[in-house]
């Protein structure tokens, strides 16, 4: 069956100076998917996925999203299409609670910050899709916690509720396992592959137990190039990416 | 009730009360001296509203403190007068009627801040703050050399204008009056923080990056708070030209600017009150150390010198017991 | 002619403009800190010479008292108050400096009262220079330039040339790790400090000499400083060069051709005071250009 990416990506370059952080990069990210982006450091994964959300912009190339090339939007207004990120370290509003990092989600998602009268916490518009989102993400009980006061692993599941509440028709998943204890991470995994069914996931991450795990398919991103992609058996089995990535982790 | 609340309620209550006393008990210099206390707290409150929620470090708010106290003064000394400002393209006369003027100094005021701030709002951190102390004085040189409204001397108008049903000129009328705005002002300012408006101008503060994320863009966001602020600090301008019936450069100088964002350290940034405390501590104090020597603005140095350093909750996160950031 | 003097005027102002600005600039860009009270070094720099010159008769000597109190003053600055503001958020720094500028003014008002203090020129500065093509230019403003040129050569040639300089810029680009690097960084940033203090307080001195000496002369002149950063971008020594002499060419030819160029339009009398200020609102709105086309400054580096 044929469908449609719902991300697509197409000879994207970015360079700083003598420095090529993105080198003729194509990938998709089709309906349903974990599609995985793996490399060692400093080979770019971090400037590809500040160029899919409109942090920086590309030197060359193109980025689709539903068909609709996007690389004129600024960051806002991709957030605003459904192109939830997270990132490498925890990013939320330290001083809100919980609940109100969520409604300010969902505010975000709806294009609607103008409002000067009604106070957030008792507009339904935004708490009731605020306190399904919470719990979702499986952090009920913790709505008037305030961001601060909460555990490293509430914290990335506090992003993956701000992420849902943009209604996302994609997640960009920046090392969400970073810093997790095994427990956590087993959670974390859970957590993320129910995500699926909400909107595919493309996963840039270092802990290969949880990529194999979660990944339908895998990029693995060298130098600022993609030299495979594949499922998970043909990366695993495929002798180049062996030599230049998983041969040294092993 | 929450201690933040009770410091809250006392600070209130001692610039109300205070003026209330000296009124009954004939200090008129007091009330008036009260009544300047309330105008700085509310040049104070629309510095807060983007300096402490926003954290737009605005080092030119004297420039809407000036403008709206010379769309008040130039309309006044129009209506004594008689001459219209202008004719062209139609005639347009002045006015002394301060429900005329207020909407006159809004509109100004907001107009000035959205060309400023939609140029200076490009830059952020220690530029943002050169930049708006840099088109303060750009327009204090302008009102000192621009003949046609005194210049250099200033603008006086002789008698304070009128408000529907209060003699104007009765130091406790006049309290009143600025204090109901005052009241009015942070009632807003409660209002707007508890609203999307406000969790969106918090976030952007605390977390740039996080608010474009979920698809909110800071520049309006961060624009329109700039223009309500200076707005606010506009009409406190309108006022202090009534309570002085005079305006002169002096309240574009970026001291005043310096003063003003004084008021909000020495009460407490980002509170709600900060503002109100600080204004009412300065005017105190330049009033008893003022007597005591004229070289008492060292020793305002010192105390905001200690406040930095040592207590960066100000008035307000001292008394309420807590450090600075905001308390909802 | 008339243009060639005023640009050389244009130019004098920039180089006193660029002393000031050079300190100011290396603060931000080194330890990241606005300075409110550099114009207070200013003052210290011009009360230092005309004390000074008056007691010994010698202006030399002033210079000389200017350099060395501003940086006394500085070095002091920094290690009882400034150093404990490098970690705080800019609010903090413009509200202590403030403060300082409070302290400074009113403390040296108490010494020396309100009423300006004047200093006189040695025989060897007070004359006229014949510069080639005929243009009769007094010789101090002549010194001025050649002074300021001279401070910026040497500047480039301390931040490109020398260890203290490497060690500098070092701090600018990763203050982490110079202290790695086993560089005593608090006694680098007192350094940078008084040196940038020791550059305002011959500045101060300078222009005393020509205006008069009095409380709160550092205050107009630190606004066009901070103009001048803004422009020439934030931690450039070139850029405040360039952008000092901009600023101080926008001033003086506004000041010496609007006045005229309005009187075509409107009488005499309100073509010069209008001129005067257009003049004044000149600089600001080159500022504002420049920004609008680079948020940065000229050399700033990218956002």
């Amino acid at each position: 069956m044929r469908t449609d990416p719902i991300l697509e990506i197409r000879g994207l370059r970015k360079s700083f100076g003598a420095l090529i952080a993105t080198d003729d990069v194509s990938l998709t990210l089709m309906p349903g998917e974990i599609h995985a982006l793996i490399g060692p450091n400093g080979a770019g994964k971090s400037t590809l996925i500040k160029q899919i959300v409109g942090e920086l912009s590309a030197d060359g190339g193109e980025v689709r999203f539903e068909g609709q090339r996007i690389d004129s939007l600024d960051a806002a207004a991709r957030a605003r299409l459904g192109l939830a990120r997270s990132f490498q370290v925890s990013s939320v509003i330290p001083d809100f609670t919980v609940l109100q990092n969520v409604c300010l989600a969902v505010q975000g998602g709806s294009g609607r910050s103008y409002g000067f009268l009604r106070p957030v916490l008792s507009d339904p518009a935004l708490t009731e899709p605020a306190r399904f989102h919470i719990q979702q993400a499986g952090l009920d009980g913790r709505e008037d916690f305030a961001a601060a006061a909460l555990s490293h692993g509430e914290r990335r599941k506090l992003e993956v509720a701000m992420a849902l509440a943009l209604r996302p028709r994609a997640f960009l998943l920046d090392e969400p396992m970073a810093g997790m204890g095994t427990e956590g991470a087993g959670q974390l995994v859970a957590l993320l592959s129910d995500l699926r069914s909400e909107a595919p996931i493309l996963l840039v991450e270092h802990d290969m137990d949880a990529v194999f795990r979660l990944a339908d398919r895998i990029s693995v991103l060298v130098y600022g190039r993609i030299i495979a992609t594949g499922t998970v058996d043909e990366i695993r089995g495929n002798p180049e990416v062996r030599r230049s990535y998983l041969g040294e982790e092993a | 009730m929450s201690r933040l609340a009770l410091v809250n309620i006392a600070v209130l209550g001692l610039l109300i009360g205070g003026a209330l006393v000296a009124h009954l008990t004939g200090h008129a210099f007091l009330v008036t001296l009260a009544t300047k206390a309330a105008i700085f707290a509310l040049a104070g409150v629309g510095l807060n509203f983007a300096l402490g929620y926003g954290g737009l470090v605005s080092f030119g708010h004297a420039a809407f403190f000036g403008i709206g106290g010379y769309v008040t003064g130039i309309l006044a000394s129009h209506a004594m007068s008689g001459t219209p400002l202008t004719t062209l393209p139609y005639t347009m006369n002045g006015t002394n009627e301060m429900l005329a003027i207020w909407p006159m100094v809004l509109l100004v005021s907001g107009l000035a801040a959205l060309a400023i701030g939609a140029l200076s709002l490009r830059t952020s951190g220690v530029y943002f703050i050169m930049v708006t102390l840099a088109f303060a004085q750009m327009i204090y040189w302008f009102a000192i050399g621009w003949p046609a409204y005194g210049g250099e001397d200033g603008l006086s108008f002789y008698v304070r204008n009128t408000f529907p049903g209060v003699p104007t000129m009765r130091p406790l009328n006049y309290f009143l009056i600025c204090t109901a705005l005052l009241l009015l002002a942070l009632g807003f300012t409660a209002v707007v923080m508890r609203a999307r408006f406000g969790l969106a101008l918090q976030a952007a503060r605390r977390n740039t990056q996080r608010t474009v994320a979920v698809g909110i863009r800071p520049f309006g966001i961060r624009l329109t708070a700039f223009v309500i602020s200076a707005m606010i600090t506009g009409l406190a301008g309108s006022l202090y030209a009534d309570l002085n019936r005079f305006v002169s450069p002096a309240m574009l100088n970026w001291h005043m600017s310096g003063e003003i964002m004084v008021f909000i350290i020495l009460g407490g940034v980002g509170r709600l009150m900060g503002p109100v405390a600080g204004a009412v501590v300065f005017v105190t104090m330049e009033h008893l150390l003022g007597g005591i020597t004229e070289y008492w603005q060292v020793l305002l140095g010192l105390v905001l010198l200690a406040i930095v350093l040592w207590a960066p909750g100000g008035i307000v996160g001292m008394l309420s017991g807590r450090g600075r950031d905001n308390a909802h | 002619m008339l243009i060639f003097e005023q640009l050389l005027n244009g130019l004098q102002y920039g180089m006193t403009l660029f002393l000031m600005a050079a300190g100011l600039t290396l603060v931000f860009g080194v330890m990241g800190l606005i300075n409110l009270a550099h114009g207070s070094l200013y003052m210290i720099g011009a009360f230092a010479c005309a004390v000074v010159a008056a007691a010994t008769g010698s202006f030399w000597l002033g210079v000389a008292a200017s350099l060395a109190a501003a940086a006394a003053a500085g070095a002091l600055m920094e290690l009882l108050v400034i150093r404990r503001l490098y970690r705080r958020d800019h609010l903090d720094q413009v509200l202590a400096t403030f403060a300082l500028i409070l302290i400074f003014s009113e403390g040296t008002r108490w010494l020396f009262g309100s009423f300006p203090l004047y200093l006189t020129l040695p025989p060897s500065l007070s004359g006229t220079v014949t510069l080639p093509g005929g243009l009769v230019y007094p010789v101090f403003r002549f010194a001025v330039i050649v002074l300021g040129l001279a401070i910026a050569g040497g500047l480039f040639w301390l931040m490109r040339g020398t260890r203290l300089g490497i060690r500098i810029r070092a701090g600018e680009a990763d203050r982490e790790m110079i202290g790695a690097l086993g560089v005593d960084i608090s006694k680098l940033y007192t350094v940078v400090f008084a040196l940038g203090a020791a550059l305002a307080g011959l500045a101060g001195a300078l222009v005393g000499a020509v205006q008069s000496v009095q409380v709160g002369m550092g205050e107009p002149v630190l606004i066009l400083a901070f103009v001048v950063v803004v422009i020439g971008g934030i931690g450039s020594i070139g850029g405040a060069l360039v952008s000092a002499i901009l600023v101080g060419m926008t001033d003086s030819l506004g000041k010496a051709l609007l006045p005229g160029m309005l009187a075509q339009v409107m009488p005499q009398a309100a073509a010069n005071t209008l001129g005067a200020s257009l003049a004044s609102m000149s600089v600001y709105i080159l500022m504002a250009v420049v920004l609008v086309w680079r948020p940065t400054g000229l050399f700033g580096a990218r956002a």
